[in-house]
């Protein structure tokens, strides 16, 4: 693998087996970008996967500029496909959890937070971007961030100081004598892990479906020799497979995301039980 | 692999911690997104589906005012029908009844009538047997005198003993009639 900035493949192109040359694995490395522009060493630089983010971000804006900017009464196309999207995440995630009452409020950001996870997730099979973005840990860290500070906020806001304790810990007499241990478990649950799995969920989801992709193009291209031809075309079928249960993979954990963000605030609004 | 990749690589060995132009990044591109969905595109949608369902709704509200019309008018229709079906029925009844009154009225009349007529009548025929006994009763006096007179040859013209004669005998007939009658 060349230091070439501008390299777009994985892996080197002219290692075969029986041809003296080990398989080129992937690994942590595959999820490490040469800088496009600026020094790795500071925190000045800019690379890949934050040029997917950015384009996904533009991406998602002109298609809803373009769908939405002068909506019609009666849709064309474009508004119809982008209204249903917006209005399955909208019925069938926010009202269905949190209410339509108390819900309306957080759909600008579930749909936002769907839509944006769905298109960094969906760069993985993008020919020549072919990177989740989501399978660096920062993108989801973010946005279970933005998550976590909304429903801390949110719990303090609704319940006060001693409301937000009995909330986050669960705080229900008839535990009776487990009762302080289900608080300090629920504590631990609420609090401190659980913006860790939120964010955690997508990202190894994204890391390993990214991984196992590679895995199987990399196979394609290093079997590609001898007797090896026919291993190979086993792994290509299983690429295209993979590409395709990641399509599924992609939406599902976007989904999952926001369904779990909409989990999070519905517990906030709701009263402690 | 270059080696500044296997560095890099080392470097990161944890690939759950994420670097700062990263995080920063990220939140940039979600913040593009969040900011123009919520600050315009959403808004926009929401107005026009929201006019979509006014415009449903407001054709099914027109259709079900039309149709609540149509049915007051024709209960109204139906009121006025059995309305008038009920006054018909008052009015034949009505007449009816005084048709009832209007005949028994009359065969009122009638009857007092002809019990008028029969009374008089009847008067009439008294009067007319009154008048006929008395002027039979002269009759047969004068006849009988006659008779008497004839046979007994004696004149009996003398007028005042002959009608006390006459009408002592016929007195004496009514006596014996009276008490035949009596004794009956």
């Amino acid at each position: 693998m060349s230091a070439d900035p501008t390299q777009v493949l994985a892996f080197e192109t002219d290692c075969h087996i029986f041809d003296g040359c080990g398989f080129p694995a992937p690994g942590l490395h595959s999820f490490l970008f040469e800088p496009l522009w600026g020094d790795a060493d500071s925190n000045l630089y800019f690379n890949k996967p934050m040029l997917l983010a950015l384009l996904g971000s533009i991406v998602i804006v002109g298609f809803f500029w373009a769908a939405f900017r002068k909506p019609k009464v009666v849709p064309g196309k474009l508004q119809m496909v982008a209204e249903t999207g917006y209005d399955f995440i909208r019925r069938g995630v926010v009202y269905e959890t949190i209410g339509k009452k108390e819900g309306e409020k957080y759909v600008p950001l579930v749909v936002s937070l769907f839509f944006f996870i769905w298109m960094m997730n969906l760069w993985s099979i993008v020919p020549v971007a072919q990177f989740p973005v989501t399978s660096i840990i920062a993108y989801p860290a973010v946005m279970a961030a933005i998550v976590y500070v909304l429903w801390v906020s949110l719990t303090f806001k609704r319940h006060g100081f001693v409301g937000f304790f009995k909330n986050v810990t669960g705080y229900d007499k008839s535990l009776g004598a487990v009762l302080p241990l289900a608080m300090l478990i629920e504590f631990f649950s609420n609090l401190l892990v659980r913006p860790f799995t939120h964010a955690v969920r997508l990202f190894a989801n994204m890391f390993a479906g990214h991984t196992l992709l590679l895995l199987f193009t990399i196979a394609s291209w290093y079997l590609l020799n001898g007797i090896g031809i026919a291993y190979a075309g086993v792994s290509f079928v299983m690429t295209i497979v993979m590409t395709a249960f990641e399509l599924f993979i992609q939406a599902l954990q976007a989904y999952v995301f926001v369904l779990l963000t909409c989990t999070y605030i519905q517990g906030a609004l709701a009263e402690h039980h | 692999m270059s080696p500044m990749l296997q560095i890099a690589a080392e470097e990161m060995e944890n690939p759950l911690v994420p670097p700062i132009p990263e995080l920063v990044i990220g939140l940039i591109a979600f913040v593009i997104v969040f900011g123009f969905l919520a600050w315009k595109l959403l808004p926009n949608i929401n107005k026009v589906l929201e006019e979509r369902r006014e415009a449903i709704e407001g054709g099914i509200e027109k259709a079900e005012a039309a149709q609540t019309e149509a049915q007051s008018v024709l209960e109204q229709y139906k009121a006025q029908l059995a309305e008038a079906r009920h006054e018909a029925a008052r009015l034949r009844q009505e007449a009816q009844e005084q048709g009832a009154t209007l005949i028994a009225e009359m065969r009122a009349e009638g009857q007092r009538q002809r019990e008028e007529i029969i009374a008089a009548g009847h008067a009439q025929i008294q009067a007319d047997r009154k008048a006929a006994a008395s002027a039979l009763r002269q009759d047969v006096g004068k006849l009988a005198t006659e008779l008497a007179g004839k046979l007994v040859g004696e004149s009996l013209e003398d007028h005042a003993r002959q009608s006390r004669v006459i009408d002592r005998f016929l007195d004496e007939l009514d006596d014996k009639a009276t008490k035949a009658e009596a004794a009956r």
